[in-house]
């Protein structure tokens, strides 16, 4: 667009705003037109991240009852009850294209952001979960970001003084041009100190406390600023968002406090969005108005116009409604914190967002008659946004999808003839994905609060309740690879997943959030990835009877590069009733006997094996028995509360010689175990089919463990036996490699790998891979 | 009515809560002291937590050392007080000069957040006399940007002739480490100098967290004998009892 | 060929927030000072740069300047020429001249 066109160019336009939509939103004005200050409101309220506009009518379909939830999707986070009077509190919140701009300020406002959804609720933060996906590990730009970032996360939570307690760190080229940043956060509440985000009663004062608004992420609507402004002034340029981690742990401290005091009616962060966020929204959760005076919001820069005041992104800022008779106090606990907090406005009972600019100063003294600037009805900004029907159509193929639980054809893939699966096994201990990430993680506080049982590092991170036996579990999941080549089955997949690595400590699965990052929506093939993707997580969510309890959406993850693979990152919190019981992946004592529990089945597609070797075309990706899974996890959990098991490890990625790698180094003891080959020694060792989980147990428990197991319908084959100082797996069953001589029941392949060289191959790849000093 | 010991608050301490536990299972009575507070409300020994006082703007510890309560803190250990700083409360001393050297940012010039050994180089201090030997290693947590400890070659030779020396940094078996041993002393300590106490041992400070190694369910209670000393130590000065302390509360 | 000595002074952008020179103001009460506000907090970085003459040196620290020593997006740079091998008390400038580059990301 040229210089002249884009001067003619209408100003809902140049703010994003389609034709069709400015229709929607003079309808919502009674037929008029809404003024400048209105229309960068709705542009910014109507954005797609705002408004959930092309997903809402997909999220519907999430299924999210369960009898102890106390707060569900539409609120700042989910809670669940716990027992005790305790309830956890988590979600998952996506902070992508500002990632991409400014690593470290992109993760670190990230984190700010979702620990305020969580401390607003009156549930004290506990642990942060970092989901992070870049590119190809060697390029100098997926480097820098994933310094900026790691160093962003922990400069964040190490200060505000949350450990970071997991997550995952994945690379795959789809992200080269739109890494993912997708950040989990968990708090613990008494159940009676539930807040939520509602703007009280008419009468009501709303209250505004936290950092001062100043320019930060005013971003697109910055066409009125070259409005008004001239283009050399620096100071009038839109900023990027900056993080204070200190203000924040004040913010919380001075959260809890007015919350634990009773002194808030409702309480709201602002995000995106800011002000006319916060207000709107809680105006129409209350079915009320909310009049800010805008004069009396506490200013960072000066000559602030209003709509830069109205959707300001400035960090570290809470909105609460109070009533008049709490605002001394409410005052005290703030300045005492050493917050700036002003009254701001007051609930009405008009429905009506109303913004007045130059009433009365602070003593009531009327300087001149405050003039109102802006009217907008507070639903027509939030509840009753537009909402669009996108259109949905499968990517064409080369060949038909596999249709799930069909079964496939063998695959075998190892490459060669007699190729060394133990060279194989190392190949992926030490590739990108499926390395050690201790590097990443002893970069970020894991222990402060001295509640972390099990950090990073592990499937799921555990942390005690103190005053209790019982622990919190958590974990998150996304799998992209089979996200290419079929989203609803990586949804079910990625449920199934976090779900298993809950349940493999022993603890029941309560809940689940999730972030759904996808492209563009209005690209037909994205938006049915994205449907495809909803449907996948609900049907396994309702399979496994976990609710929904909230989550994200991130779209337009797309760069002329191209698309990001579908990836629903998925979160879940269980409970461990007696943290005693709890289960971990280490082989515990020599000759305990190694099982495999549930069944393998064929499909190398979207594997890390298939990364390295190369896929087969007639292949696909595994199959999903979602009722299986239910049953696994089930059994699990029940042998693991019997105290049969001595060691759990869900086999996931680099299939089952990497979860048993695992088990070995963990335990820093080896095994000698035959697995069954069948058609093919690849799908056998490093195949990633689901429900499938590898136990360790006394000899004295395994019978009844197996006794359990056939009661429960769980498949269960016997692997050998813990001890010694390698991991020899030797390959069993007809179809595999070898000289006709030697084949038979023995295979000439077998998988014999020191614990040395397994934790060399494991502990250098990640840093080999970013070219980072050990 | 249990030995009251003082936990102070700056805006940004994230551990204060953990060493309030850690002193309540010791069987003190923790008293948390808010900074701008000027009286230090008659405890007979002060903790300064970690965290991030300030943030740890500009310098790590050095906003927090002009809060009013270390006015107090000044003349209470002047006056021969016990006073314990961990990790950002041994940045605060050192800035506030009331322990010598000073912590600097960690060789690798990034957040190091792991588990460490450290030994006590004597049991007859007052935090240390609960310990079990003077050089076993004791496996705790670290959790710093600038934990590198740094004193002029002068100070450390009088530190080490003087015993203000009272943790370094060792490896499993309990072997001192290198300053370049990446894995036993990351931060590059000078000497490998993990904590040290002022020449009148009654004020010292230590980088590593012994509030959070200090329950088995965490993985370590190697830590606990530091507090058990501290609590025991300033019942003594105080003459108030030590309450039985709880196991698993 | 010459050496040239510079000085970068580093500093948030106008417009951003700066946590550190917010708590440094926030802070100054406890030292009873008043009268003291608009603190923003940097780095200062000293170089010195062989070139073939003045103009030359200062092409090469702009660019390090805007590349390295300062983040465009959040950062604006002042270079200044200063003499000598050391500069012990905190902004000395001789030849004075100081361009301001707010470096676009």
């Amino acid at each position: 667009m040229t210089l002249a066109e884009r001067a003619v160019e209408p100003l809902h336009r140049r703010l994003g705003v389609t034709d069709d939509e400015l229709e929607a939103i003079r309808d919502r004005l009674g037929g008029r037109d809404p003024n400048d200050l209105e229309l960068a409101m709705f542009s910014v309220m109507w954005s797609e991240h705002c408004s959930y506009k092309s997903s809402r009518p997909l999220l519907r379909t999430l299924p999210t009852a369960g009898k102890d939830v106390v707060a569900g999707p539409g609120e700042n986070a989910g809670v669940i009850s716990i027992g005790d009077g305790l309830a956890v509190a988590f979600k998952i919140e996506s902070h992508n294209h500002p990632s991409a701009v400014e690593p470290y300020q992109g993760a670190a406002t990230g984190v700010g952001g979702i620990l305020r959804d969580i401390f607003t609720m009156g549930a004290r933060p506990i642990a942060i979960l970092d989901a992070l996906r870049f590119g190809d590990p060697a390029d100098a730009r997926t480097r820098h970001l994933v310094d900026g970032v790691v160093r962003g996360v922990g400069g964040y939570g190490n200060c505000v003084g949350v450990p970071t307690v997991g997550g995952e760190l994945v690379f795959d080229r789809s992200y080269q041009g739109n890494p993912l940043v997708n950040v989990m956060a968990i708090g613990l509440l008494e159940e009676r100190r539930l807040t939520l985000a509602t703007a009280g009663q008419p009468g009501d004062l709303v209250v505004l406390f936290g950092s001062a608004t100043g320019r930060d992420g005013i971003g697109g609507a910055s066409v009125l600023a070259s409005a008004t402004f001239t283009d050399d002034d620096p100071s009038k340029r839109p900023s990027v968002q900056v993080g204070d981690p200190f203000a924040e742990k004040l913010l919380i401290e001075a959260s809890l406090e007015l919350i634990e005091r009773g002194l808030v009616e409702g309480l709201q962060d602002l995000g995106a969005g800011g002000i006319t966020c916060a207000t709107s929204e809680t105006a129409d959760r209350a079915g009320a108005g909310i009049l800010v005076d805008l004069d009396a919001i506490p200013r960072r820069e000066p000559g602030m116009a209003p709509f830069e005041v109205m959707i300001s992104e400035s960090q570290e800022r809470m909105c609460a409604a109070v009533r008049a008779d709490r605002w001394p106090e409410v005052r005290e606990v703030c300045t005492r914190w050493g917050l700036p907090v002003a009254i701001i406005g007051r609930v009405t009972d008009d429905g009506d967002l109303t913004i007045v600019e130059g009433g009365p100063d602070e003593d009531g003294h009327a300087l001149a008659p405050a003039r109102e600037i802006a009217r907008v009805p507070a639903r027509a900004l939030t509840s009753d946004a537009i909402v669009h029907e996108r259109v949905a159509s499968p990517p064409t193929r080369e060949r038909p999808a596999p249709a799930p639980g069909v079964r496939l054809g063998p695959s075998d893939r190892l490459p060669e003839r007699g190729m060394d699966p133990g060279a194989v096994l190392l190949a992926l201990l030490g590739s990108a994905n499926l390395s050690s990430r201790r590097t990443i993680f002893e970069q970020y506080d894991s222990t402060v609060g001295a509640d972390t049982v099990v950090g990073p590092g592990h499937g799921a991170a555990v942390l005690r309740i103190k005053g209790t036996t019982k622990a919190l579990v958590a974990t998150t999941d996304g799998n992209q690879s089979v996200g290419r080549l079929d989203p609803y089955l990586a949804a079910a997949l990625s449920v199934a997943e976090a779900t298993r690595n809950v349940s493999i400590t022993g603890a029941r699965p309560l809940g689940v959030t999730n972030c759904l990052n996808y492209g563009d929506p209005t690209r037909p093939e994205a938006f049915w990835e994205l449907r495809e993707g909803v449907r996948g997580l609900a049907d396994a969510c309702l399979a496994l009877g976990l609710p929904v309890t909230g989550g994200n959406v991130s779209l337009y993850n797309e760069s002329p590069a191209g698309a990001i693979a579908p990836t629903p990152e998925i979160g879940v919190v269980g409970l461990l009733e007696d943290i005693a019981t709890l289960a971990g992946p280490a082989f515990r004592d020599d000759g305990d006997h190694v099982l495999l529990l549930g069944e393998t089945t064929a499909g190398l597609a979207g594997s890390a094996y298939v990364e390295l070797a190369g896929e087969a075309a007639e292949d696909g990706p595994p199959a999903l028995d979602l009722g299986r899974e239910a049953a696994l996890q089930s059994f699990v959990r029940e042998a693991i509360a019997h105290g049969l098991v001595a060691s759990a490890q869900d086999v996931s990625g680099g299939g089952l010689a990497t979860a048993l790698a695992e088990c070995a180094m963990w335990g820093e003891r080896g095994a000698d175990l035959r697995v069954a080959a069948g058609d093919s020694p690849a799908v056998g060792l490093f195949g990633e089919s689901p429900s499938r989980v590898v136990l360790s147990a006394a000899p004295g428990s395994v019978p009844a463990l197996l006794r359990l197991a056939e009661a429960q319908g769980v498949p269960a084959t016997e692997l050998g036996l813990v001890g010694g100082d390698r991991l020899r797996i030797e390959l069993r069953g007809a179809g595999a490699t070898g000289s006709p001589e030697e084949r038979g029941s023995r295979v000439a392949d077998a998988l014999d790998v020191s614990l040395a060289d397994l934790r060399l191959a494991w502990d250098r790849g990640l840093p080999r891979a970013l070219g980072w000093e050990d | 009515m249990a030995v009251r010991i003082g936990v102070v608050v700056f805006p940004g301490s994230n551990c204060d809560r953990d060493t309030v536990h850690a002193l309540d299972r010791a069987g003190a009575e923790p008293i948390v002291l808010w900074h701008e507070e000027a009286s230090l409300r008659g405890v007979a020994a002060v903790v300064l937590p970690g965290g991030f006082a300030y943030g740890d703007y500009l310098r790590a510890g050095v906003i927090a050392r002009f809060s009013p309560v270390m006015r107090a803190i000044g003349a209470f250990a002047a006056d021969g007080g016990l006073v314990l700083g961990i990790c950002n409360g041994f940045q605060v001393l050192a800035e506030a000069g009331l322990v010598p050297g000073a912590l600097l940012r960690n060789r690798s010039l990034r957040f190091l957040g792991r588990d460490v050994h450290i030994a006590a180089t004597r049991l007859d201090t007052p935090f240390t006399h609960a310990l079990a030997a003077a050089g076993a290693p004791l496996r705790m947590p670290v959790a710093h940007g600038e934990g590198c400890y740094f004193a002029d070659d002068a100070t450390l030779d009088a530190l080490e002739r003087d015993g203000e020396v009272l943790f370094r940094y060792v490896d499993e078996a309990g072997h001192r480490a290198s300053e370049d041993d990446r894995a036993a002393n990351p931060t590059g300590s000078l000497r490998a100098i993990a904590g040290v106490s002022n020449a009148a041992g009654n004020v010292a400070g230590l980088m590593p967290h012994p509030e959070r190694a200090a329950e088995a369910i965490l993985g370590s209670e190697a830590g606990a004998g530091i507090i058990r000393s501290l609590v025991e130590s300033a019942a003594r000065a105080a003459r108030q009892p030590v309450a039985v302390a709880v196991g698993a509360r | 060929m010459s050496t040239h000595r510079f000085a970068v002074n580093v500093a948030p952008k106008p417009g951003i927030l700066d946590p550190q020179g917010r708590a440094v103001e926030g802070s100054l009460g406890h030292l009873g000072i008043g009268g003291v506000s608009a603190v923003r907090v940097g780095r200062r970085v000293e170089l010195t740069v062989d070139a073939s003459d003045e103009g030359a040196a200062r092409t090469v620290v702009e660019r390090l300047a805007a590349e390295l020593l300062s983040n465009p997006l959040i950062e604006a740079y002042a270079i200044e020429s200063i003499a000598g091998a050391s500069s012990t008390t905190g902004v000395s400038s001789t030849t004075g001249v100081s361009s301001v580059g707010a470096g676009e990301g």
